[in-house]
């Protein structure tokens, strides 16, 4: 492969990740402007398009992937994911909870 | 996509391949030390999201979410990221295919042009969320809102600071293996703000348009 088909690659990389981007950023406001569905459905439909866009942009502007040379860093991913799952829910729930009582 | 060891990504980013010698060694272990960063930097970022969502209805009959939100201004700044950050992605692209510093330069330039029209555009919604009273100081709510978006805010003008660093460290010192790691970590952290972007605007500003 020349020097300038693998700068063309790489170049890809970042020009997918922008488009799929911009399509689920607008597809995330489309949703809210319009409220095609009910509050529920809009609330669901918003966290999809963020999680995906999530990826979109671990995927293509980091390049995590899940090939052998980069488990580790995929690894730390994870166990950030575990504290911030741990932390995050544990503060919604605690705080939540000593919020409703004061209501 | 090939995973041949010529090609094989040893850190998160984008990789800069065995013929840049040294930079390419030193960037495995700089870089990771860069994302263990990232991630707690994130753990932080979730924390404030948390606060945020549990004050939600912490407004003490001030301003809500859905006062303080326009959802023009909010989609420039999402654009102005996104396109940062494409540019961004490009000036390294052309780093490590062997263009001229000038050339880098000026992506990175360009990059931190759209960067700063962000920082405009969001000064101007605190100045006028601030004009309709939304002060942090006014309800447990907005003292979140201000902490999370702001904290966003700086980090911004912290990479932004740090992009004209690595242009006069480019200009002055060429591409050294120390330089060019540089450019690769700052490269992470300004994609790094996407992603939080991504959160504020899905959990703070677009349910604040909901009706």
């Amino acid at each position: 492969m020349s020097d300038r088909d693998k700068r063309a690659r790489d170049l890809r990389m970042y020009f997918i990740g922008f488009a799929a981007a911009v399509a689920l950023t607008a597809l995330s406001f489309l949703t809210a402007i319009l409220q095609p569905f009910g509050p529920a459905g809009v609330f669901a439909a918003l966290s999809i398009l963020a999680f995906a866009q999530v990826l979109v942009h671990f995927r293509y502007f980091l390049h995590i992937d899940l090939s052998r040379q980069k488990r580790e860093d995929l690894h730390l991913i994870l166990f950030t994911g575990l504290i911030i799952a741990i932390m995050a829910a544990g503060t919604i729930w605690i705080l939540g909870n000593l919020m409703m009582r004061m209501m | 996509m090939s995973t041949s060891t010529a090609t094989a990504n040893s850190h998160p980013g984008l990789n800069l391949g065995p013929s840049h010698g040294e930079a390419h060694e030193q960037a495995e272990t700089v870089v990771f030390g860069f994302w263990v960063f990232l991630m707690s930097d994130l753990v932080t970022f979730v924390m404030f999201f948390a606060t945020y969502a549990i004050s939600i209805q912490a407004t003490a009959g001030g301003p809500g979410n859905a006062d303080i939100v326009d959802i023009a201004s909010i989609g420039m700044q999402t654009g102005a990221l996104l396109i940062s950050s494409l540019l961004f992605g490009i000036a390294t692209v052309t780093m490590k295919h062997g263009s001229t510093p000038r050339r880098v330069i000026g992506w990175l330039l360009a990059s931190l042009v759209f960067g700063l029209c962000f920082l405009g555009l969001e000064v101007r919604d605190f100045i006028d969320a601030a004009e309709k009273g939304a002060v942090p100081m006014r309800s447990g709510y907005l003292s979140a809102y201000w902490a999370l978006v702001g904290l966003h805010g700086l980090h911004v003008t912290v990479g932004s600071i740090m992009i004209l660093v690595v242009c006069a460290q480019i200009a002055i010192f060429g591409f050294a293996a120390d330089v060019k790691t540089r450019v690769l970590r700052l490269g992470l952290y300004w994609h790094f703000l996407d992603i939080i972007w991504i959160g504020i605007f899905s959990i703070v500003f677009l349910p604040g348009i909901l009706t």
